[in-house]
């Protein structure tokens, strides 16, 4: 299992649209992902567990991702919470 | 409801926009009903197999819609075909329907439990919360073998009614046939209000009267004084047509300072938050800056970033306003802005506690560094820099603001006027700063102990309520009296009518959003400074909000 805690970048947090293209991005890659914040961890190919997460920009969260490719995966999507998407 | 003359019913309601729209009803098909918790009889593989069909239908549904429509439509439905193939959605609604729900009711309850939790998050989260009825409510349609709700479909051009317009139906309205928006629901922040004000299209939201309304009813929408007329007259159909024609002459050739119509001057700054929103508000007209958030710098940084670092990045917003004001906001870190290097954490209410000023003071290196910086940055440049400090409470907190200012090379230093106690003590407050603006928008929130970011006080956060307006008066008088400059920085400098009473209060100069200041200056140019003083008397004696904004849409009725 790969993991990261990082800040998220967006102006507005992970909302609606990025929250989207996150999940998407998750969906795609065929592994499981977990993304925590605080005491929380949810199912991150879940958009209504990722918007309820409430992940506003600056919050730290932690991606924790199994299966093939994990590491990639874990970089792929580091790279898309460490962009500002409303920017 | 009232009757503004014989055989016209007037309805109320929140106005977008300006506009004034005569058109025929039609009405938004009335929402699916809730399904009812009973029993299933069908059985739980039948129940769960209805439910997991009627999901991939209305995904496969919302999908087909959002490629007729293309563009960012297509996005938004997207997403909301992505909650219906949500996982945990769908692992909800298996545990429900193994429980022995019905299909329609564990959908129902598991978007409801979602929703819930959107709601419980607040502000621009718990407004999307509806998204998920909207799913959900397709999804229920599905089952029962219904139409799937939606918008009306007309060939001719149409005032759209409706409770409130989801996500779903406004990505996929044909704008070209709607004269106006009128919802029974929703406020000035819901869905159908941000759609209108995003594509100029006349909207009165929250109008709950309109319920009655039936199709092919004729309405006159007046979304300045946020009124829906019934069967109009046609004297009141060409007075307001004629309003908004002149309004927009007004407005095509407003340009330049801002001014009343007698002359005098008041100027239209721009609220900023970055180098690159300076670029947007010069294009926009702005005759500066009225409010510079220095926050957006330091939000991702663990430390504050260097007086280098700093510099460079003031220096390119002051570079869009040569030979104009630029009113910088030292750091406003606390309450809904916490900042780990400055703020204090665990504070049991963050909104009354050592935030703006006081954690500055508390850490007075970082306003230090951050002063140098403005200092240094204005040095080499040709805007005329102030600095302004947040959440000030006493004159001798002013005083210790602008003497550090004035020590560290920075000539102009003013407070924001957001506290009440520093409203209430106006007079001495003013000798003490070289100018003051007041932040309409916190001096609500502590005017009423109403906490601006909580749903369920937001009643309370309105600006044109007098007990908000007597302390603007204060403040106002005591500038005038002493030769201070008094700006308004908040919201509520963007309401045009609003932004007329603040200059008869007293308010020597404007800061709003950049996009408001068109209609703002089209607005004040209407009026002569004893008309706005006039109509900032009415307003401030008036017993409520409403009343204000009554008292003052009546004065101005030809």
């Amino acid at each position: 299992m790969a993991e990261r805690t990082l800040s998220v970048a967006s102006a507005h947090g992970l909302h609606a649209r990025p929250a989207a293209h996150f999940v998407k991005a998750v969906t795609d890659s065929g592994c499981t992902v977990e993304l925590q914040k605080g005491e929380r961890a949810v199912n991150a190919a879940s958009i209504l567990g990722v918007v309820s997460l409430g992940i506003e920009h600056g919050d730290e969260v932690t991606l924790r991702v199994s299966g093939d490719n994990a590491e990639a995966v874990l970089e792929q999507l580091s790279t898309f919470l460490e962009k500002d998407h409303d920017a | 409801m009232s009757t503004l003359e014989q055989g016209s019913v007037v309805i109320r309601g929140v106005g977008i926009g300006r506009a004034t729209t005569v058109g025929p009803v039609l009405r938004m098909p009335e929402p699916v009903a809730d399904p009812a918790d009973q029993p299933s009889t069908l059985g739980v593989e039948a129940e769960q197999a209805r439910a997991a069909e009627a999901l991939v239908a209305t995904a496969a549904q919302l999908r087909e819609r959002g490629e007729a429509a293309g563009g960012t439509a297509a996005e938004v439905l997207d997403a909301l075909a992505m909650m219906a193939e949500d996982p945990a959605l769908a692992a909800d609604v298996h545990h429900r329907t193994a429980d022995g729900a019905t299909a329609e009711y564990a959908i129902f309850a598991a978007m409801g439990a979602f929703r819930e939790m959107l709601q419980s998050l607040g502000g621009y989260l718990g407004e999307r919360a509806g998204d998920l009825d909207d799913v959900a409510r397709r999804a229920i349609a599905h089952l029962r073998g219904l139409p799937a709700p939606g918008v009306p479909v007309s060939d001719r051009p149409f005032v759209l009614v409706a409770r409130d317009l989801a996500p779903a139906d406004t990505a996929t309205l044909d704008l070209d046939l709607v004269l106006a928006l009128v919802t029974t629901d929703g406020g000035p922040t819901s869905h159908t209000a941000i759609l209108a004000r995003e594509k100029g299209i006349t909207a009165v939201v929250g109008a709950a009267d309109a319920a009655r309304l039936a199709d092919g009813d004729v309405v006159l929408v007046d979304a300045e004084n946020g009124t829906v007329e019934l069967d109009p007259a046609q004297e009141r159909i060409d007075l307001a047509l004629q309003r908004t024609q002149t309004l927009e002459a007004i407005r095509a050739q407003s340009s330049g300072p801002g001014r009343l119509a007698d002359g005098h001057p008041v100027p239209l700054l721009a609220n900023i938050g970055s180098a690159e929103s300076a670029r947007e508000a010069a294009a926009r007209g702005a005759e500066g800056v009225g409010l510079f958030r220095t926050e957006v710098l330091f939000l991702a940084a663990e430390s504050a970033p260097s007086v280098e670092q700093q510099q460079q990045h003031y220096a390119e917003a002051f570079a869009h306003f040569a030979g104009q004001k630029v009113v910088v906001r030292a750091l406003d870190a606390g309450a809904d802005k916490p900042l780990a290097f400055l703020t204090d954490q665990h504070e049991e209410n963050p909104a009354l506690g050592r935030r703006g000023l006081r954690a500055l003071a508390a850490h007075d290196e970082v306003l230090r560094d951050q002063l140098t910086a403005l200092a240094r940055a204005a040095a080499e440049s040709e805007a005329h820099v102030q600095v302004m400090a947040p959440m000030v409470s006493t004159a001798e907190e002013a005083r210790w603001f602008r003497d550090l200012a004035h020590e560290l090379g920075l000539p102009v230093a003013g407070v924001m006027v957001e506290v009440p106690s520093c409203a209430i003590m106006a007079d001495h407050v003013v000798r003490a700063a070289d100018f003051v603006s007041i932040g309409t928008n916190d001096l609500t929130q502590y005017v009423f102990a109403a906490d601006r970011l909580l749903g369920t006080v937001a009643q309370f956060q309105d600006p044109w309520h007098p007990a908000v307006l007597r302390l603007i008066e204060q403040v106002g008088r005591a500038g005038a009296q002493h030769d201070v400059p008094v700006g308004i920085c908040g919201e509520a400098a963007a309401d045009p009518r609003l932004a007329v009473v603040l200059v008869g209060l007293g308010a020597t100069s404007l800061s709003m959003s950049p996009s408001a200041i068109a209609d703002v200056r089209a607005e004040l140019a209407q009026h002569s400074l004893d008309d706005a003083r006039r109509l900032a008397a009415l307003a401030v004696s008036a017993e409520s909000a409403e009343a204000a904004r009554t008292a003052v849409a009546e004065a101005l009725i030809p």
